[in-house]
């Protein structure tokens, strides 16, 4: 079916702000998350090009720096510790929350729910809009931090009390800065609840016929899981944001203990406790990780399957899988406090469960090695991240092992081996999924691929990139470099880390400017990329394929598709081709 | 390729184009089957949001519980005015139950009156919560002189936000009535409405429990 001028056809009479912007459309909402959050990431990465200049070469001058950001270096162009915390805060809140969070569920969610499962929008479109543009107005107040003269919150994405339930008296940035970051979080929190709300709604209510669900794609059960985790885990960090915002603003102590001096100063504060925003922080903290995780899990299973021509392996067990991983993610969140001074037999309860999880994130991965075992793979760059995703959630998840293992964490907590693990596990490994993820659904999105041979360049950049910026941070931990810390070289045993510092600044820069290829694919692929002539191009299987490229409004035309099967018979013995769509009945595969 | 047939809906100029409704979880028999999904989008959807507002009012809950067992920690007085707020509260879901009765017998006439006393309720529940912390005020308790008071004051005010929250869906429900909309055919808005202002009923009584009781 030719398809060039879809929506057009499908938008006769609406004008470009209703159809482009302001517009409730799930796909539209699907690519508005997914731009905003490509800025954010620019955002997020140059400020950790930023850390990276300043820990390879500590108090060096950068005049021209300085002329830009005038109040966050000295003298001829020294990075001041305080502008270095708050890049660090910054950096992590940005990526956590307005990149990883916001791309693969709010861009992928939005984008696939209803194409994939036969719906023509959200449950709730008005609704699915509303999130959106709550989540810009949080991207435009957490980015506003920056800017506050008194300085950009600096007490990590953590925000650990009591330090940030003090307020300004406690660092430059733990002022207006902190509370930007509060209210930011809290917008972040309010638009993710309305499209999680959405996304379990659409995905449980508006399956077209035939679509059970042992018949979905693992894309939809791992944003269905996500969803649920989220509508979960979000409320008690909502929860604990209110709280300290009282302390605050408020004068409460539900975070300040009795006997806190603040610049020779007794606080009036009495009966509060710092580690109760810990608890509640990292109960919604460690699901989280999966938050971020999961969606990833589900696109790079579907996406694989599709360019191995086989079956995912072990369906019911991924399925089984995801659910167990979200499961336990509620009860493991005392890993984060194993040096909180807790008792160690709390603590090797959370070890005895954080190990546990290791055990379906293994089924998945053997699951996943199952599916690429003895394929005749098709490497394009979608699968290439695809499989680069799988040697980077076991990178990062090995290390894991080890944090999560209460003897071992003591000594390696806070060091830059926790760095590595959960930059590869919650940030590079869900990052190469969403990368997939835009190199496959491109030409759904916007009926153009995007170019193939940059796509692997950007691929293999990135890929070396990621293990020669975060493989020797685990050596760097094990020496036993600090994180967070604003100039290695002011102790002596961490001079001896210099070199590996520079070298992971240097691959940091190279990695940094490898994306751009990626952004330059992007753009200039959406106007001027290979026009995609069929619906199906990728020859998959699943119910978004069955709709042209780009997609018009409202999906599937006057007619609904019916599911006849299941979302990977790929191969199938005596089928005329190698993949048969959903739609197709059965037998009728043979014809 | 098979299909589900359905006619496009007529629209009007410059409308968004409107589709018919889509059939809802009509892959729950997986294909052997044509059941729905047992609730409806909205009704699924109001139980999500009361998880997640039970999930809220569990993060507060846990906290109170922690600093409960601080040493510092003083109990408060709570004025008597509480208890008669509560049984406000209280007799607001038995006004909104019977309205939800009548909404099933087509008596138009009641559920008008049932509702109207629901909201007059809500509105005086909430007026009730800002006297007791007048009173504590007066009192010299204030936001932050006690966790316990500031518990108090932080709980019961975000418990009123979401009241406040029921009574605009009240609000919203009661237009629909007296526009005649709501009746034996249309049981959905006034059951959803129920469903959230009985829940936060049952929240406040739990609120309670920790607060006072403990």
């Amino acid at each position: 079916m030719q398809v060039e001028h879809a929506v057009e056809h499908a938008h006769p009479q609406l004008g470009f702000w209703r159809k482009y912007v302001f517009s409730t459309d799930h796909k539209i909402i699907g690519l508005q998350y997914l731009i905003t959050a490509m800025a954010m990431a620019v955002i997020g990465g140059l400020l950790s090009m930023l850390m990276r200049l300043q820990l390879a070469w500590p108090s060096a001058a950068y005049p021209m720096l300085a002329k830009l950001m005038p109040d966050t270096f000295v003298g001829p162009g020294i990075m001041k510790a305080e502008f270095y915390v708050s890049l660090v805060t910054m950096h992590g809140t940005i990526m956590v929350f307005f990149l990883f969070t916001a791309v693969l569920t709010g861009a992928f969610g939005n984008f696939l729910i209803p194409l994939q499962i036969g719906a023509r929008d959200m449950a709730f479109p008005f609704l699915n809009a509303l999130s959106y543009w709550v989540f810009l107005l949080s991207c435009i107040v957490i980015v506003s931090a920056l800017f506050v003269t008194t300085g950009a919150p600096l007490g990590g994405w953590t925000a650990y009390a009591p330090l940030s339930a003090v307020g300004q008296p406690s660092g430059p940035g733990e002022g207006l800065g902190m509370t930007l970051w509060l209210v930011a979080l809290a917008l972040f929190t309010a638009s993710g609840l309305m499209g999680g709300l959405n996304y379990v709604t659409t995905i449980l209510t508006m399956r077209t016929k035939g679509l059970s669900m042992m018949r979905l794609p693992l894309t939809q059960w791992s944003l269905l899981i996500t969803a649920i985790l989220g509508l979960l885990a979000f409320p008690v960090l909502l929860a604990a944001a209110i709280l300290l915002s009282f302390d605050r603003m408020g004068g409460t102590s539900f975070f300040i203990p009795s006997g806190v001096y603040l610049e020779s100063h007794l606080l009036a504060n009495t009966g509060g406790h710092p580690l109760l925003w810990q608890h509640l922080f990292w109960f919604f903290g460690h699901p989280e990780v999966y938050i971020v995780i999961l969606p990833a899990m589900g696109m790079a299973s579907d996406i694989l399957s599709t360019f191995c021509r086989k079956p995912v392996f072990s369906y019911k067990m991924m399925v089984y899988s995801m659910v167990a991983i979200a499961g336990l993610s509620f009860i493991v969140w005392g890993h984060h406090m194993f040096v909180s001074g807790m008792s160690p037999f709390l603590g090797s309860v959370f070890t005895m469960t954080t190990l546990i999880i290791a055990v379906p994130s293994a089924v998945k991965t053997f699951n996943w090695l199952g599916t690429v075992w003895g394929a005749r793979i098709r490497f394009t760059a979608a699968a290439l991240f695809s499989i680069g995703f799988i040697s980077i959630f076991v990178s990062g998840g090995l290390s894991g092992i080890f944090l999560g293992t209460s003897a071992a964490d003591i000594y390696l907590q806070d060091t830059y081996f926790v760095v590595a693990h959960f930059h590869l596990v919650m940030a590079i490994a869900p990052l190469f999924a969403a990368f997939a993820g835009i190199y496959y659904w491109f030409p759904k999105m916007f009926g153009r691929f995007m170019n193939e041979t940059l796509g692997k360049i950007h691929f293999w950049l990135s890929f070396v990139g990621v293990y020669a910026v975060f493989f020797p941070m685990h050596i760097l931990g094990i020496t036993g470099h600090m994180r967070r810390i604003y100039d290695p070289l002011f102790y002596d045993f961490l001079k001896q880390d210099k070199g590996i510092n520079i070298f992971i600044s240097i691959s940091a820069f190279a990695l940094a400017a490898s994306q751009l290829i990626f952004l330059a694919n992007f753009f200039v692929s959406i106007f001027a990329g290979r026009r995609v002539k069929e619906n199906n191009p990728w020859h998959a299987t699943t119910l978004e394929w069955e709709t042209p490229c780009p997609t018009g409004h409202g999906n599937f035309g006057a007619e609904l598709p019916v599911v006849e099967r299941w979302a990977f018979d790929y191969s199938v013995p005596g089928a005329k081709n190698d993949f048969v769509p959903q739609t197709v009945p059965q037998g009728a595969e043979r014809l | 390729m098979a299909t589900v047939t359905q006619p496009e809906t007529a629209r009007s100029a410059g409308a968004p184009p409107t589709w018919p409704t889509v059939p809802r979880g009509g892959g729950g028999g997986g294909g052997e089957s044509e059941s729905s999904f047992p609730v409806s989008s909205k009704e699924l959807a109001i139980w999500l949001l009361l998880t997640g507002i039970a999930m809220l009012f569990g993060g507060f809950a846990s906290a109170f519980i922690v600093l409960r067992g601080v040493p510092s920690w003083e109990s408060v007085h709570l004025p008597g005015l509480v208890w008669v707020n509560t049984a406000i509260l209280l007799l607001s879901s038995v006004t909104l139950e019977r309205a939800r009765r009548a909404n099933k017998k087509d008596h138009t006439g009641s559920i008008r009156r049932w509702l109207a006393f629901t909201a007059i309720l809500g509105v005086v529940f909430v007026g009730g919560q800002i006297d007791v912390w007048r009173k504590l005020s007066a009192e010299g308790m204030q936001l932050a002189s006690n966790l316990h008071g500031s518990f108090f004051y932080v709980l019961s005010g975000i418990h009123a936000v979401h009241i406040l929250g029921g009574l605009i869906a009240l609000f919203l429900v009661m237009r629909k009535a007296w526009s005649g909309k709501i009746n034996s055919r249309n049981l959905e808005p006034l059951r959803l409405c129920a469903t959230y202002w009985h829940f936060m009923g049952g929240v406040w009584l739990l609120l309670l429990v920790l607060l006072v009781i403990s």
